[in-house]
This record gives C-alpha cells, structure tokens and sequence, in this order.
C-alpha cells in the first residue's frame, strides 16, 4: 500500500458534495496519512477519489473500511460475520424493510462491490440497480445464480472460490456413492431402530470394485471422484464438454455413458446445454441397478422423472445433495431405502467455509487495492 | 461327495447354505429342538464345520465332533475358531482372505465419511423436514486428514491406498515395522493415536489386541479424534468408547462391530456423530458368493485330497 504524502487539491472537493451516499462520502479526518487505494470515479464533472481505508485503518482510525453489499447473506458470511465485517463495511439489503430494488435505489448506487451465493442471485434487474458495481464476489464455486452474460456486457467482474471446495465435494460424492451401494444410511437406522436383534441379517449391498462409474462433467470436482474412485478399484469414464488429457475414458455424450455405467456421478456446471440433461432416456440407459450421484445443482436433473423412475424401480438408487427447488425435497423419496438426501451439504465443512471466506476476502482485498483477483472466473466456465 | 457330512454352524449366508446343500449332506446348528439328541445321532456323519464371525469352532464344538476333519470359516478372522486346538487334533482350518479385502476397506471409508461429513444424520435432517426451519451443523472435512491404521495387512493396506486418494497423510501401528511400507510406523498404539485425526482399527483379533483400544488410547486420540473398527468389537473397550463419545472426549465413531454383537449400547443411538452398522463389512452380493465359492472350493479340494486352497492350519 502507497503512503501517500501529498494529495491532489482536486480530492478535497470531492469531499462532501453527494451527502447522501454515505458509504463514500466519509470524513478523511484529521489525519492526512492515509493509505489509499485510489479508484478515480468519473461521475458527471466532478472528480471523486474514493478513499479506502484497507488493512491500515487502524491507523486512521475515523476513515472507514471499503464497503460491500450484501443482498441475502451467503452461510460463509453467516458463520464468518464478524471476520468479514471486520475488514469491510458490509451494506446489508436483508436488514431493511424495504425490498430489494427500493433499498438497492436508495443505498447502493456507488456499490462496487457484492457479495453473494445463490440465495441472492444477482440478476439482470438487481445489476440494473447497481450502476457502479465493479465486482461480484461468490464464496461459491457455481456461478449460475449471477447473470454472467450481463456482467460482461457491463465488463463485470466476478470472482468465485474456484477449487477451495472441490475436495469437500468430491468428498461427498464417494461418500454418498458407497453409502448408497453398501446401504450405510439403511444399517445404521436398521441398528439404530433396535432391529439387528431381531431381525439378525441386514440385506446384501453392491462391491464397488470393479464398477463402471461414469463422472459427467470432469472438472476440478470430477476429476478429484475420479482420482478416489479409481483408488477403490471403479472402472472410471467421463463425458465433458471436450476431452480432456486424462486416463479414463471419454465418452461424447451422457446417453452413450450411461448405457456403459454402473452409476453416474454428477459434477457438471448447470448450463442451458446441461439443464435437465439426466432425462428419462439417460435414467433407462442407466437401467434398473444404475445409481445417480447429484452433487452439481438439482436442475440437472429432471426431478419429476427420477423421482417416478425411483418410485417405480427404474433405476437402482440415488445419492442427491441438490434439488430443483431447494429445500423442498420431493417427499416420495422419503419413503425410498434405496435414496439418501443431504441438504446441499457438500461443501458445508468447517474448513471449506474458513477458506471461503479468505477467498472473498482475498478477492474483495486485492479489488479494492486494485490488484489482481485471486480467483477470477474466466469467460468459458 | 454328499456322503460327507458339513455342519453350518450359523445362517450366515442363504447363498452358501444352498450350495453346501447342494453338494454335501448340511447339517444346520441352529433351530435345533435338541442339541444333545441332534449330536448323539449325527457327531458320527460330520467332517466339516462351516463358522462364521458369530459362531466358529471352540473346543466344546470340535470335541463334541469325533469325525471332524476340517473347519472352514466363512470369515477371513479367525478368533472364533480355536486354532491351537485344531493343530493339536489335526483338524484342517481354512478362512477367506483376499475376496472380502475390497469390500472391507470401501466400508471403512464409507463410515470415515459417513461420521465427519453427517450423511447420516444429515439425511436424517432432510427426511424429517427440518431443511425449511433449521440451520444444519457444518461437518468436518476428510480429505488431507491424518489416518492412522492399527494393522497394516491385507485390509490395512487397501484402505491406506484409499485414503490417499484423499491426499491423506498415512501411519501405522503392527505388531512389527514393515520395512517396505512406504507409511509412518509409530512403535505403540498411543503414539499412532496421538498423531492422528482418524484412527482406523484393522488388525486381527488375538489375546494381545483384545481391548487395544482403551482409555488411554482414547485420550491420545482426543476430542477432535474419530475411531472407526472394522476389526472386531473385542479390540475396543467398548464402555469407555461410549463413555468417551457421550462425555464428548472424542469426536465421533463409526463402527461395525460390537463387542456383544447383535447388541449395540443404546447411548450410541442419540448421538448424531457416530455410525453404527450390523457387522456388514464385507456383505455385498458379489462378495459373499466370492466367500461362498471360497469356502465350498477349500471343502471340495480337503475332501479330493487336493492342496488346499486358502489354509490357515
């Protein structure tokens, strides 16, 4: 950060001029030893230079750290609140009475910044809102609840959390992979019901050695179920949206793997090309002991047709953290054995939430310090 | 070969029983009115005993069997069949090693998994309803933990292989160094314990490891420690494990086996971070028709006079 010593007359009378904007125009203070991070803001005639206290706001102790909105706030901000509040001024739209647009109309026009995840989609209304914002900050790794083809437009950029949770989710989809071949959930509620005594055998569940998995879609989360799956003896294939430099088999198209699978894991973007792509015919191709693993987002699936396919024994049994329209659950699954439902957890761990947070922040830091984002997503994500 | 007499001792298996009728005149222990009449009338006809991890082969069993030539144990662990006692009388004992390795070590990563990311519980959480109203705890994440293993063997060294995977950091505790092991030997259990996050208990039961896994061991692990057994229920001093887990001094357990099997401590039940399965480590289809085959095959070749296949004794 530049100590800077002398400053442009011109700063001074940006001072003040738009009292209504709060969140910028701050008193400098006293004190002219202030680090800045300097964004020159045209607005109008008049020059503003919007003063940052960053990091070293301690050492100007009235200037006030960079402000953020925050429309609905995301679980890692809600666990790390404090942490997050303590290096920025956090602009909080849920705390008002006033809906989103008012609120937005009346308090964020020099907003450069948002922080979100996908209960705040930031859509194309919200950005209509949001005249100045510079930077949406997701502390998720998908990004289809913010309208990336409009942030272009506007030259947007956004930033999510990239790999930070990839081995959590990862994690999960081998888990809930053995959970529902080996009827984990099953044993444990069969001994925790106080059958075992009674009943004695628990029913025979699926080897995973030796298994056809096919990962849909083989990016940085896929790739990590392939890793752990071929340790564990599955015969592993993928589909992507190219072939990629990897051992395991490609297959062009998800029809084509599921008819050659034991079970598809699903760890693919939702895209348009990718919404509903797990339809009816990919389920048969799949076939009556085929199992799907949803750790990607419900909407890759067509929720009404796994869940008849299940009822009626179409498919063999189904791991899903996600839902088309979370966190309504399709009920009829409730009664399946052969199901286990987690509450879009995949990602939710201790650590996965800590290093999110560090992320956002790291992104939102080096934002306002206007140097590089650390994790910036590109154009053909 | 129908001539030759095979007591099963225990219905493990619906898929065994059939082809050890289909081959063999099957006796059954179980469901017997009269276990006195049953031996007096048929001791005489029975060459083998079939075991199981429930009932094996004790001395009362092979002294009660005159004509007993051969125990072969649907099981690749031993400590329900008396082996000093079958070397002594010559009896031929037979397990199934190998087949079940696979299925074992998916398990212990299934109940690793299981405990620190809550499927369990959390689908739990969701089949009752309370995703609209609640908040779900944060689990604890796995991969790049550090896992350590009581007994480095067949099953010890698959689930290593697998956690790996996980970018897991990998030790061990045997009753000797294994020189080609690329893994952390720790020379006593509590060392292992000590510098774990995940202790994965994996080794034979013997009169040594019989409640390996005691309060010390316990206390080395720690409140952020989580046990797994996929050995058997006698390594744990299982009234400490629920003391531990119920008092909070360790963080969670997944376990398979029970010291009183089909009995499981009824604390366990109220806490939403230990899982419990029914002895089910190595029960898949697949495997239990690869143990079968095991079985029937070490059987057929005792009785051709052929080497065996899997012997033990």
């Amino acid at each position: 950060m530049k100590n800077i010593r002398s400053i442009d007359p011109l700063s001074w009378c940006g001072f003040g001029i738009n009292t209504k904007r709060d969140a910028i125009n701050r008193p400098i203070g006293n004190r002219l030893h202030t680090y800045i991070s300097s964004n020159l803001y045209n607005f109008g005639s008049v020059q503003f230079i919007i003063l940052m206290g960053s990091q070293h706001h301690d050492r100007c102790p009235s200037s006030q750290p960079p402000q953020v909105l925050v429309i609905r706030p995301p679980p890692v901000f809600t666990v790390h609140e404090q942490y997050i509040s303590n290096k920025f001024h956090i602009l909080k739209a849920y705390d008002s009475a006033l809906p989103t647009h008012d609120f937005l109309q009346a308090n964020a026009q020099f907003v450069k910044a948002v922080l979100c995840s996908g209960n705040g989609p930031i859509t194309a209304d919200v950005l209509r809102d949001l005249p100045a914002l510079q930077l949406v900050v997701s502390t998720t790794t998908g990004v289809n609840h913010i309208d990336m083809a409009e942030c272009r437009k506007r030259g947007i950029k956004v930033t999510n959390i990239q790999d930070v949770f990839s081995d959590d989710v990862a994690d999960v989809a081998v888990g809930l992979l053995i959970n529902v071949m080996r009827r984990i959930t099953g044993g444990h509620k069969f001994v925790r019901g106080g059958c075992w005594p009674v009943t004695e055998q628990y029913p025979l569940g699926s080897k995973l050695g030796g298994k056809k998995i096919g990962i849909v879609g083989l990016g940085n989360i896929g790739s990590k179920v392939a890793t752990r799956l071929y340790a564990m003896g599955c015969i592993v294939s993928y589909t992507s949206r190219q072939i990629k430099d990897s051992p395991f088999t490609f297959y062009p198209n998800v029809l084509k793997l599921a008819l050659d699978s034991d079970a598809l894991i699903l760890c693919c973007a939702l895209t348009n090309d990718t919404r509903h792509m797990i339809n009816n015919k990919v389920m048969m191709a799949l076939g009556k002991k085929g199992i799907i693993v949803n750790v990607a987002r419900g909407a890759v699936i067509d929720e009404a047709e796994l869940v008849k396919c299940l009822v009626e024994g179409e498919i063999g049994g189904a791991g899903l953290d996600v839902y088309e329209n979370e966190p309504n659950v399709p009920k009829e699954l409730f009664g399946l054995d052969n199901v286990v439902v987690l509450p879009h957890s995949s990602a939710c761990t201790n650590e996965c939430f800590q290093d999110a947070a560090e992320v956002a922040i790291g992104n939102l830091e080096a934002f306002f310090a206007n140097k590089p984002l650390i994790t910036p997503v590109t154009n053909d994500f | 070969m129908e001539a030759m007499g095979v007591l099963m001792t225990y219905p493990m298996s619906s898929y065994l029983e059939q082809q050890l009728q289909n081959r063999f005149t099957l006796f059954r222990l179980w469901n017997l009115p009269n276990k006195t009449h049953f031996f007096n009338h048929n001791a005489h006809n029975i060459q083998a005993v079939v075991g199981s991890t429930h009932i094996g082969a004790d001395p009362e069993l092979i002294d009660s069997l005159p004509a007993l030539e051969i125990v072969s144990s649907f099981s690749v662990g031993l400590d329900k069949v008396d082996l000093a006692y079958c070397k002594e009388k010559g009896i031929r004992v037979t397990n199934t090693p190998d087949v079940l390795t696979d299925d074992v070590a998916d398990t212990a990563i299934g109940l690793i998994l299981a405990t620190l990311r809550r499927i369990c519980e959390d689908d739990r959480f969701v089949r009752s309803g309370l995703w609209k109203k609640d908040e779900f705890k944060l689990s604890v994440k796995f991969s790049g933990k550090k896992v350590g293993i009581l007994g480095l063997g067949r099953i010890g060294t698959a689930i290593a292989k697998r956690a790996e995977s996980f970018n897991c950091s990998i030790s061990y505790h045997s009753r000797s160094e294994k020189p080609e092991s690329k893994y952390k030997y720790y020379p006593s259990v509590i060392k292992l314990a000590s510098n774990c996050d995940i202790l994965v208990v994996a080794c034979a039961l013997t009169e040594q490891t019989r409640h390996i896994i005691n309060r010390e061991v316990i206390d080395a692990l720690g409140p952020k420690g989580v046990l797994v057994n996929i050995g058997r229920g006698a390594h744990v001093d299982e009234r400490e494990l629920v003391s531990a887990l119920v008092e909070g001094r360790l963080a969670g357990a997944g376990l398979d086996v029970f010291e009183h099997e089909p009995q499981v401590p009824e604390e366990l039940f109220g806490l939403d971070n230990v899982v419990v399965l029914p002895h089910v480590a190595s029960s898949t289809v697949e495997t239990e028709m690869a143990m079968a085959d095991l079985v029937v095959g070490n059987l057929e070749a005792h009785f051709l006079k052929k080497p065996l296949l899997t012997p033990v004794v």
